[in-house]
Formats: C-alpha cells, sequence, structure tokens
C-alpha cells in the first residue's frame, strides 16, 4: 500500500537542499547570471559546514556535553555561508569584472566544488590526524535536526507539518520571501531590469555590478545552505562522497520548471522530492529496471516545461533576456 | 593628476585583436601562475616540496611506457568530444550535453554487440555498431536542435537535462542486460567471442582509437576553416540577422551542426564501449563531456589547439591523481588542481580581450563609462547615484598587481 504519511516527511526532507538552490539560482538568474557552478557551490556549503563542525566537535573530544548548543548551529552555519560567499564571489569577479564566459566559469566551478567537497570529504581525517573511522557528526546533526517539542505529540499532523529541522522551515520562508522581493520591491525590480536588459538598466541609473554581485552572491549563500541542510540533516551528518549526487543539477532544472519563480519553488521542489523518490514507493514488483526509468521523470518534465514554455513565447514566462550574456558598458 | 577627482584610477577598455603569441604569451604566464599556486596548496597538503609536486606529477603521467599510453588515449578520447562540441559551440549553440550524447552512442554500440554478438561476423558486426552510435548520439543531439530552430529553445538548459535523461535510459538497460542477474552491472561484453570489439592493432589496444581521432582532428580543422559550412557555421554564430539577410537557412545550418556534434559525442561513445571498455555503466563518461567544454573553450574552439589543452587537463588530472596516491589522499585532488588552473586561464582572457589604463598614464579621455551615462542618470533610482565605473574599477584593482 502507497503510505502517505510515511512518504510526505520523506519527500519534504528530500525537497529542502532543492528548494534552497533553485531559490539561490533563480536570484543569481534574475541579474543575467547563469550559474552552472551551483552544484560545486552546493558541495562547497556542504563540506565547509562538515569541515567546522567536525573540527568543533574534535576541539570538544566529541563528547556532546561539552559542546555550546548555539556553536554547534552557528559555526557549521557560519562555515557553510563563508565557503559559498567565497565561491559566489569567485564566480563575481571572474564572470562580471572580468567578463569572462559564465558556462566555462560555472562548469569549472562545478569541477572544482565538487572535487573540494569530495577531497576534504575523504581527506579530512588523515589531514587533522584524528583516528575516528568516518565523518560522523551526529551531536552537530541532532542540533540540526532538533523540531518543534510538540512534533512528537500531535500525532500525524506533527509528523506531516512540525517534525523537520529548522533549515526546513528557513528555506520555505527563505523562498517565498524572495519571490516577494523580486516581485513586489523595488530592489526586486532593479534586479529583474539588470537581467533583462543590462543597457537599460544602467541608463537608468541603477548599478549593474553591485546587483550581479548582490544577487550572484547571495544566490550562492542559499544554495549553499543546500547542501549544509543535506549533510546535516538529511543524511544525519555522515559525510559520503558524491552522495549529494546530481541534486544540483535538478536544483537549475527546477529554476526552469517554476518559470523563475521561487514562491512556485516551494511547491515545485516537494513535487521534485516526491518524484525523486518515487520509484521506492510505485510497486514494480521484482522489475528493478523500470524504476531507473521512474527516476528520468523530473528531467522529463522540465524538458517539456521548457518547450512549451518557448513555444508559448508568453514573455513573463521567458528566461531573463540577457541570461548567460556578460555586461560591459562600451560596447553596444 | 590628483585634480580631476572624478577619474578613475583604473579604466578598461577593449583592446584591438592582439597577435598570437602576445595572447599566448599571456595564457602561457597564467598556466605558470595557475602551476605555481597550485605547487603551493599541494606542499601544504602533502609537505613535499614544490618542486618534487611536479616530479611526482610527471611520474604519474609520463613515468612508464604504459602510463604514456594511458594518457595517449585519454587526451584521445577527451579530445573526441572537444571536437564534437566545437562545431556547436562556434554557432553559439551551448551543447551542454555531451555527456548524454555520448551515453547514447555507447548505449547504442553495446546494444548492437550483445543482441547481434553471435549473428554476424566481427567485419559487419563494427560497423553496425558505428552506425547505431553515430546515429543514437545525432538523435539525442537532434531533439534540443530542433526546439532551437523552431521555438528557440534555450538550448544549455534543454542538452544539461538530456544527459540526465540518457543518464537513466542506460540505467535502465544496464540492469536489463545485467550479467548475472542482480548484480547491477553488465561486466565484459562478449569476453569470450570478442564480437564487436575493436581489434588490436600494431600490439596495442589504444592506438587505434589515437589513430582514429587523430585523423578526426584534421578532418574537424579542415571542415571549419575550410568548407562552406564550417563558413556558414562562423556566421550564423556571429549573427543570426546577417546570416539570414545573405542567404543561410538558419534553422538547417543548426540541426545539422548539431546533428554533426551529437554523431561525434556518440562516435566516442563507441570508441569508450568498442575500443577500451568494452563494458557500460552510467559513468562510462565520467564528466568528461563538460570538461571537454573547457577543453574547447581553452583553445578558442581550434581543433589543433584542443590537443594541447587536452593533454593539459589530462596531465593535471593524472598527475595529480598519482600524488593523491602517494599520499592516500582522495583521487579528488586532481580537480581542484584542475578548477584552479581554470580559473586562472579564464581570468587570463580577461588580460587578452581588455586592457587597463591607470590614471596618469598618458591616456587620454578616461572615464568615457562614467561620463556616457551620467547624463541619464538623472535621479530615477536612488541606488543609482554611486558612478558604477568607480566602484567597479577599484574591484580590480588588487587583480592587477
Amino acid at each position: 500500500m502507497f503510505d502517505i504519511v510515511a512518504f510526505i516527511p520523506r519527500m519534504v526532507a528530500q525537497s529542502i537542499p532543492l528548494m534552497l538552490g533553485s531559490t539561490g539560482e533563480t536570484i543569481t538568474q534574475k541579474s543575467g547570471n547563469l550559474n552552472l557552478g551551483i552544484p560545486g557551490v552546493m558541495y562547497v556549503g556542504a563540506i565547509s559546514g562538515v569541515i567546522g563542525s567536525f573540527l568543533y566537535e574534535h576541539s570538544c573530544g566529541g563528547s556532546a556535553e561539552a559542546m555550546n548548543p548555539v556553536l554547534t548551529i552557528a559555526i557549521p552555519l557560519f562555515c557553510c555561508l563563508l565557503g559559498s560567499f567565497l565561491m559566489g564571489l569567485l564566480y563575481c569577479v571572474l564572470t562580471v569584472t572580468f567578463r569572462a564566459n559564465q558556462n566555462v566559469t560555472g562548469l569549472a566551478m562545478t569541477t572544482f566544488g565538487v572535487g573540494f567537497g569530495n577531497f576534504f570529504g575523504g581527506s579530512l581525517i588523515k589531514l587533522t590526524g584524528s583516528d575516528v573511522p568516518s565523518i560522523a557528526l551526529s551531536a552537530t546533526s541532532n542540533a540540526f535536526r532538533t523540531s518543534l517539542p510538540f512534533a512528537s505529540k500531535t500525532g500525524t499532523i506533527g509528523k506531516l507539518f512540525f517534525s523537520y529541522g529548522f533549515l526546513a522551515y528557513a528555506a520555505i520562508i527563505i523562498s517565498l520571501l524572495s519571490a516577494y522581493i523580486i516581485r513586489n520591491t523595488r530592489v526586486g525590480l532593479h534586479l529583474r531590469a539588470v537581467g533583462e536588459s543590462p543597457a537599460t538598466a544602467d541608463a537608468a541609473g541603477i548599478n549593474i555590478t553591485k546587483y550581479k554581485y548582490g544577487a550572484t552572491i547571495l544566490g550562492c549563500m542559499i544554495a549553499g545552505l543546500g547542501g549544509l541542510y543535506y549533510v546535516m540533516d538529511y543524511a544525519n551528518g555522515v559525510w559520503s562522497n558524491d552522495a549529494f549526487g546530481d541534486r544540483g543539477w535538478l536544483a537549475i532544472a527546477l529554476v526552469i520548471f517554476t518559470i523563475w519563480r521561487p514562491d512556485i519553488g516551494v511547491l515545485a521542489s516537494f513535487l521534485f522530492g516526491g518524484l525523486y523518490i518515487l520509484y521506492l514507493y510505485i510497486p514494480t514488483g521484482m522489475n528493478l529496471a523500470v524504476k531507473e526509468l521512474y527516476k528520468m521523470l523530473p528531467y522529463i518534465v522540465t524538458i517539456i516545461v521548457l518547450i512549451i514554455t518557448s513555444m508559448r513565447n508568453k514573455r513573463e514566462n521567458q528566461p531573463p533576456a540577457s541570461l548567460g550574456l556578460s555586461y560591459f558598458r562600451e560596447e553596444r | 593628476m590628483h585634480n580631476k577627482p572624478k577619474e578613475a584610477l583604473i579604466h578598461m577598455s577593449k583592446r584591438k585583436a592582439l597577435t598570437w603569441y602576445q595572447a599566448w604569451g599571456i595564457r602561457l604566464i597564467a598556466i605558470v601562475a595557475a602551476l605555481i599556486v597550485c605547487a603551493v596548496i599541494t606542499s601544504i597538503t602533502t609537505g613535499l616540496n614544490p618542486l618534487e609536486v611536479y616530479a611526482t606529477m610527471f611520474a604519474g603521467a609520463f613515468g612508464t611506457k604504459r602510463r604514456i599510453w594511458i594518457l595517449g588515449k585519454e587526451v584521445a578520447i577527451l579530445l573526441c568530444i572537444s571536437l564534437a562540441l566545437t562545431p556547436a559551440f562556434r554557432m553559439r549553440f551551448w551543447n551542454l550535453g555531451g555527456e548524454g550524447q555520448i551515453l547514447m552512442g555507447a548505449l547504442g554500440t553495446a546494444a548492437c554487440m550483445i543482441v547481434m554478438g553471435d549473428t554476424m561476423p566481427n567485419a559487419v558486426l563494427i560497423p553496425v555498431c558505428i552506425i547505431a552510435a553515430v546515429f543514437a548520439g545525432a538523435v539525442w543531439a537532434l531533439i534540443p536542435a530542433l526546439c532551437k530552430a523552431r521555438w528557440n529553445t534555450n538550448e544549455t538548459l534543454f542538452t544539461l537535462m538530456m544527459n540526465y535523461v540518457a543518464t537513466q535510459l542506460v540505467a535502465y538497460f544496464v540492469i536489463v542486460w545485467e550479467v548475472p542477474k542482480g548484480s547491477g552491472k553488465i561486466g565484459i561484453i562478449n569476453q569470450s567471442s570478442k564480437a564487436g570489439w575493436l581489434p588490436v592493432i600494431a600490439g596495442n589496444r589504444y592506438l587505434l582509437n589515437i589513430l582514429c581521432v587523430a585523423m578526426l582532428t584534421i578532418a574537424m580543422y579542415i571542415y571549419l576553416t575550410y568548407s562552406k559550412h564550417g563558413y556558414e557555421i562562423s556566421v550564423v554564430g556571429e549573427s543570426v540577422a546577417t546570416a539570414r539577410y545573405v542567404g543561410i537557412k538558419v534553422g538547417w545550418t543548426i540541426i545539422r551542426t548539431l546533428m554533426l556534434s551529437g554523431a561525434i559525442c556518440g562516435f566516442t561513445g563507441y570508441l569508450l564501449v568498442a575500443g577500451t571498455d568494452h563494458t557500460l555503466t552510467t559513468t562510462l563518461a565520467g564528466g568528461q563531456g563538460f570538461t571537454a567544454v573547457m577543453v574547447a573553450w581553452l583553445a578558442k574552439f581550434n581543433p589543433l589547439g584542443m590537443v594541447l589543452s587536452a593533454l593539459l587537463l589530462i596531465f593535471l588530472g593524472r598527475g595529480a591523481g598519482e600524488i593523491a596516491t602517494a599520499f592516500t589522499l582522495n583521487q579528488s585532488f586532481g580537480d581542484i588542481l584542475t578548477g584552479i588552473i581554470l580559473f586562472f586561464i579564464i581570468a587570463s582572457e580577461f588580460f587578452i580581450n581588455y586592457q587597463l589604463h591607470f590614471r596618469g598614464h598618458g591616456h587620454n579621455g578616461p572615464d568615457k563609462g562614467g561620463s556616457s551615462s551620467a547624463p541619464l542618470a538623472s535621479g530615477r533610482a536612488p541606488e543609482g547615484e554611486t558612478d558604477s565605473a568607480n566602484s567597479k574599477e577599484k574591484r580590480e584593482d588588487p587583480a592587477n598587481v
């Protein structure tokens, strides 16, 4: 039988990294930067958090009592934001200031970021000379997974709505907030102007460089949180190489699927999260091969959305017009 | 010169085309700088001195005859993918779907080898496999190309998504054909009969792959530089409007070029399955579809230059792998070094295309950018009052030291 009460919490947990990744990428793309480095940024965000918390747990001798609850959360969070901030800064310096090709820069960042994550994930124990068999940050993970106290007492409702760590709620708030800012505020209007037609925005007195830097770096930091959520909450603080998989690319797919709207992104992430694990719940019997075909669904759905939006050619559903192009004022 | 406070410290402008040796000089400086940074990082993590780092890397890449052959094989495969992507890139069609097109080619090859392995002699089976691989790769590229030509669908995102559809398709067939049942792996295809395997020539199993790719490189160079098709591709890449005006069928050019691109990717898949690996996995392409994008871009989409850039990236990968093995570090160390070198080269392109003028160094009329938009910036946006040229160029300052 299809167990919906067991399915929904797993679906939500699966969707949070996608939600954060796609929200970050949407903000980035609204400024006209197609950041294909998001998968790398999410890896860097995750591993930075892991490094921070590993060193902290290590310095406390691995006992949960010695750890300050505030620092337990704050250190990985800060490290994650710092790591993804630096990645975003790198991308901006190369594409905005140096006007490099965005696709190449993004792919280089993904190579670098995934390598960075796997390298430190695989070598952290050796580099720090500690004697633990694997990276398992259970104390930190417990802090990240702490749900509201009444979640376990309110039965099914509690399980469906209150059983998640704080980053899950933060993700939804961030997504809704950014949707509001992009659509309804002056900053959002300027951001969209920069993405649609930087020359026009420049003529209107909008500081292109500032907006591109701001949006891309902020986007990277949000996406980095997605990586942190994955490792600390979803994976119980256990780092295993390549476990994050292709979620970064799926987050980019989500941006298209949501036609560049983070508020739709909340629901769409749930949908994609559901599609991502649906194969576990569909009764296919012994035919394991068909399960592989089900994993295709999110991508096929994205392709269909991409084709339909380009066919209908409705203006508000298009990618930002200058997406992927760098802007040089003296070249018009 | 400080009597003009509005003048930016550094002003940038587009350069006239540099001679090729100046441009390559700048790139060389970037590569050397990157190698120094990489050496420093490596010695911090491993405690080796930087010279030893590169000695180890050279030993890893060129140390033995066998290693040189493996290096050659890997360069050939990466080069082949880069060659495949190049015609599309020259047309400014960002084919990021190399990964998927390779997998489809590999899938076509494996299908022929498994299904028809016992029914026909090798002399027939090999061409059949090649046709299947080329066809499958071409179809995989054709789908986004048709949508691009018809509805102007964003090809970057489309081809990216096609990779994962291909991956799952391969995953499906891997389970369908798995040997033994339940292992989740195909294993070596036709291990006893060797049906469909490329023949070993001159006693080396990689030589044929390398020769195929070498011929393809020259053919692609001629195609892009001297043929009418190559010219049409360049015109469409520069300006679609111009292409239409001179009577080039833009849609057809896109479709034809992408089919070529996908076909060669499919052929790479064929080389991987029939030539070297003799098996099919979802990670067969191993991210090389993306690495190839950078190889092609580094060489400015020149097929002959790609030989060098592919060699550079493979050397780094294998050299760093050797360091990682020697120090029991993670194999991903190579990706970090590759990333760093790429960042440096990407940044160096800026200095090839743009020129910097420092304040008070005989440059007349600086701050053109600032003044040109100043009358327009008449207070519509309160936060737009900062001179963007100033703030932007100050940020560049540290990079030029």
